[in-house]
């Protein structure tokens, strides 16, 4: 078994220093009846490493990856290039086999890239803090759902309808245990967002408004009165974003007074992964910091005066503060937020911003070109790099025979919205760069087609 | 003095005592490098990566343009690579050695699984492709959870929890959903002292009040102090077999019998899971759920603190209750099931828990390894991991204080307290000794149940010779500490830094970069 380095004789060797004469023997202290006697019946034995990849080759091949195919699928995973040495930085055993940063003095690298990350993150989203990551979006959104709650002591959360639908579902799925009270339409196919309806909504019972910026059909409205009205009302501004590309072109949540940005970012660095492992970016204003959920990464000096690292504030954490923790979150998200740091390191400024700007490029040729093919309209006025179309039939089936002609074009409406009434002619389409126009021709021919 | 041509001397020169380790006027040490923050060297304007010049279009961003600077630094290739290879090097890993964390099985983390979980039909999936296009990955998550409810004798497996506190999380969801549906308001969780803190803050954050369930001397579940405790207000009790005192609880069908008998269900805090892979299964010892971190077990890798990786697996009884969205087969097809699909055949689901399905990234990995294994590989690994630890705790039970030495073989870790240290002598000093000898140090202070605890987790893939050298070290520690050698108190003294500082750290929390602290220093 190559993964396991004892040979026999050093488990005789060892055994006559344990004093025990077989290594069952360690196990006495489980009841005969549950001791299984050899091998689990049923499964297959060891397999060499070769067997192995060729078994797992096979499944892989079973699926038609993006790159397979002209594809515009986003809604909260978005498909961009990721340059090689960030993937080559990922795999260096030291950051790749290393545990948390428990034992600061053997694990600066670590910490400092999580206090760089920080700094990343709080600048791209505009806070004066963020954290060292949580799992993804979704349970960042819960998170500061649940902070939000724990600072207005308020128990009245406002969700847009432009919110990402499975943050809805998880967030409901946790408030049925904690008791918020969560308030939620599903979206209606309509050019303008959602922000004056929920300003009218506010109430003195809210604790917090949750935004998405840009939407799951991909609008963008300024924030900045929406926060006006919640802080007017003592409430708070929760703002998400799930494509934080969006934010190297359009103005930070932050600095249009939201007061928690959390965030999906998996679309830099991470790639699809079908779903996971994914980042949860989470960031908020500093007089906040202490009702934070997470790790956080500090800086300080070592006895001999030299500038080190350290995880700080923890006594806001489970490991020491058990039943009164602010969360139950153990582990973040450590090395998709070392790929999302690398990334941007990689970028920089002047490459976000470039890129950012290919981006909607793109989407805008791409929504112009299809909002041509007959049977379609383009449902927004302003977007980033996601639009929605609406067809003149429902999208589901659409979706589904496009992929059988090896086209990935979008993400229907009917598939996140279900049970939503009236919108199952829409169709969520994301370009970034990895669109080709050639790829645009191919998706407005196949949407003529099924359309005629 | 032997001489080469044009005066290049051939061997080493005498230098007096005081020139062995001088100061350098770059503060770097040969192959320890010193690297500033990317803020310190990078600049906005600089960047790694070129793109073709983007379309000349009217914007569309709605008046929202951003206009202020951002404030992100870039570096070229050549300088990120260096940034992060340098900054690489500052830490340990276990590539490097051992990594004996007590509960957090730092096993080795074979490459196969990276090659593996990077294959374009797996890495460059969407989550949201149509079914159709994802059947290999949906195959995947299929085949894991096969071999993970046969593993552990249970019925079903929830994949989707991120991590193992969300899996936690996960479980203690569905007890909640399954006393609900059945009317059943119930207030409390019984956890031992001796758990992990995710278990407190997880039955907390679930709306339940949390009560200790007393140990007994020799390190497990004290059975009849559970009994008469056990009532109809108890939901569930969490229990961590093998413990984190590193003993396997001899009692836990009992437990089980006597829990389900009051209607509360059985957790399984499956940390330790490594101990007895394939020699035991839960589901025969009466456990109603148990998260799998597969970052420990399976050997996913840690990644200097995540992404992890906590599938569930549940009895019948909770089955109904797992969360959304699960995998499937139907005839010869896999299918996802969803919001959209679930009224059909499973109203009972509490809800979704993540975004999407889970850790596929994760999957793929631990499929590979568990393949590699198999069914007999998996026993040795437990029977190698188990006499590996106590090869330890038998190799240091004459120098350190084994509070439990006497309770039987341990299980996968070795526990050992402070007793008998000189005064003013710590377990913080054998952890930092520890770190000039080249190893990681074991889990300090943890469990809570023990003075000074030190837990420590060789795990299986330690050959003997490691372990050897290990037990040399920590026994000179051991001496050191008691007879109270000053010196062992400044340790570190070899490590990029020395002990760090975290009270100043909390005090003042600075926790992003500010140009303003750079000039300030420089004042």
């Amino acid at each position: 078994m190559r993964y396991l380095p004892l040979t026999d004789s050093d488990r005789q060797e060892m055994l006559s220093v344990i004093g025990a004469a077989s290594v069952d023997d360690l196990f006495v202290d489980v009841p005969v009846e549950a001791r299984l006697s050899g091998a689990i019946a049923g499964l297959p034995d060891h397999a060499s490493e070769m067997a192995v990849e060729r078994h797992m080759a096979k499944l892989a091949r079973q699926n038609l990856s993006a790159g397979e195919a002209p594809f515009f699928l986003g809604a909260g995973a978005y498909r961009h290039h990721v340059p090689a040495s960030v993937d080559h930085l990922i795999q260096r055993g030291e950051f790749l086999t290393a545990y948390t940063p428990y034992q600061p003095e053997i694990a600066q690298g670590t910490l400092q890239v999580l206090f760089e990350f920080q700094t990343q993150v709080a600048r791209l989203l505009g806070c004066d803090v963020a954290n060292a990551s949580m799992y993804d979006g979704s349970t960042a959104c819960w998170e500061a759902i649940g902070m939000a709650r724990r600072i207005t002591r308020r128990g009245k959360a406002l969700l847009s309808s432009g919110l990402h639908p499975h943050y809805v579902s998880v967030a409901q799925t946790m408030a049925k245990f904690t008791g918020d009270v969560l308030v939620h339409e599903t979206p209606r196919l309509d050019a303008a967002t959602d922000v004056d309806a929920l300003i009218a909504a506010i109430d003195k019972d809210t604790s917090c408004v949750v935004v998405q910026y840009p939407d799951i059909l991909g609008r963008i409205a300024d924030l900045a009165l929406l926060a006006h009205a919640a802080h007017e009302a003592g409430a708070l501004l929760v703002a998400v974003v799930t494509e934080p590309l969006a934010l190297g072109a359009i103005a930070a949540p932050g600095h249009m007074g939201a007061d928690i940005v959390v965030g999906e970012g998996q679309s830099l660095g991470v790639g699809l992964q079908f779903g996971g492992p994914y980042l949860g970016l989470f960031g908020c204003k500093q007089k906040y910091v202490r009702q934070m959920p997470g790790r956080l990464c500090g800086e300080t000096m070592d006895a001999a005066g030299q500038r080190g690292f350290v995880l700080t504030l923890s006594t806001r954490e489970q490991h020491i503060r058990r039943e009164k923790a602010t969360s139950n979150i153990c582990t973040n998200s450590g090395l998709c937020a070392l790929a999302f740091s690398i990334h941007m390191t990689l970028l920089g400024e002047k490459g976000l911003r470039e890129l950012a700007m290919l981006n909607h490029g793109l989407a805008v040729q791409a929504a112009d070109r299809l909002a041509q093919v007959p049977g379609i309209k383009l449902l927004n006025n302003a977007f980033f790099n996601e639009f929605t179309l609406v067809l003149s039939r429902d999208a589901r089936d659409i979706v589904r025979n496009l992929a059988d002609k090896g086209v990935l074009g979008g993400v229907s409406l009917g598939r996140l919205f279900p049970d939503a009434p009236g919108i199952g002619n829409g169709l969520v389409v994301a370009v970034t760069e990895m669109v080709t126009t050639q790829d645009v021709e191919t998706l407005a021919r196949a949407l003529e087609e099924e359309l005629a | 003095m032997t001489m080469f041509k044009e005066g290049r001397p051939t061997a080493p020169q005498a230098v007096a005592q005081e020139h062995m380790s001088p100061a350098t006027v770059t503060g770097n040490r040969a192959l320890m490098l010193e690297e500033p923050l990317i803020f310190e060297i990078g600049s906005p304007a600089t960047t790694g990566v070129d793109f073709a010049e983007a379309p000349k279009i009217a914007s569309r961003l709605g008046n929202l343009a951003r206009q202020d600077a951002i404030g992100l630094p870039g570096l070229s290739e050549q300088e990120t690579v260096r940034h992060y290879t340098r900054l690489s090097r500052q830490n340990y890993a276990i590539d490097l050695g051992l990594f004996p964390l007590g509960s957090c099985t730092m096993k080795h983390n074979p490459r196969l699984n990276e090659k593996v979980a990077r294959m374009a039909g797996f890495a460059d999936l969407h989550p949201l492709q149509p079914q159709s296009t994802t059947q290999g990955a949906l195959a995947v998550i299929h085949e894991l959870a096969q071999w993970l409810t046969t593993l552990t004798g249970m019925h079903s497996v929830a994949m989707s929890p991120k991590a193992g506190a969300h899996g936690e999380l996960c479980g203690l969801l569905c007890i909640r959903a399954a006393l609900e549906a059945r009317g059943d308001a119930r207030s409390v969780v019984l956890v031992p002292e001796s758990a992990h803190g995710t278990n407190p803050a997880t039955a907390a954050f679930c709306g339940y009040k949390v009560e200790d369930i007393p140990a007994t001397p020799d390190g497990r579940v004290d059975l009849e102090a559970l009994k008469t405790r056990l009532g109809p207000d108890v939901a569930a009790v969490m229990i961590t077999n093998p413990n984190t005192c590193g003993l396997f609880e001899r009692d836990m069908k009992t437990i089980s019998d006597a829990v389900h008998a009051v209607g509360a269900f059985v957790y399984c805090d499956g940390a330790n899971f490594n101990a007895i892979v394939g020699r035991v299964r839960p589901g025969d010892l009466g456990v109603d759920a148990m998260h799998i971190n597969l970052h420990k077990t399976f050997s996913t890798p840690h990644g200097g603190g995540g992404p992890g990786s906590g599938p569930v697996v549940l009895s019948e009884a909770l089955a109904p209750f797992a969360p959304l969205p699960f995998v499937e087969k139907q005839g010869d097809r896999f299918v996802l099931v969803e919001e959209e699909t679930v009224e059909d055949h499973h109203g009972d689901s509490f809800g979704r828990m993540v975004a999407f399905h889970g850790q596929m990234g994760m999957f793929t990995r631990a499929l590979a390894y568990i393949l590699s294994h198999g069914a007999d590989g998996l026993r040795q690994v437990s029977g190698d991991a188990v006499l590996n630890a106590n090869y330890i705790l038998r190799s240091l039970a004459d120098v350190l204080d084994a509070p439990f030495g006497q309770s039987g073989p341990c299980m996968h870790e070795a526990l050992f307290s402070d007793k008998g240290l000189a005064e003013g002598f710590t377990t913080l000093d054998i952890a930092k000794g520890l770190i000039d000898e080249g190893f990681h140090p074991m889990t300090m202070y943890f469990p809570l149940v023990v003075h000074g605890a030190m837990l420590i987790e060789p795990t299986e893939t330690e050959s003997k010779a490691a372990l050897d050298q290990f037990v040399m070290a920590l026994r000179s520690l051991a001496g050191r500490a008691k007879a109270g050698d000053e010196a062992l108190k400044g340790a570190p003294y070899h490590a990029p830094r020395r002990r760090l500082d975290e009270t100043l750290a909390a005090r003042k929390p600075v926790l992003v970069w500010n140009e303003s602290d750079l000039a300030q220093a420089a004042e």
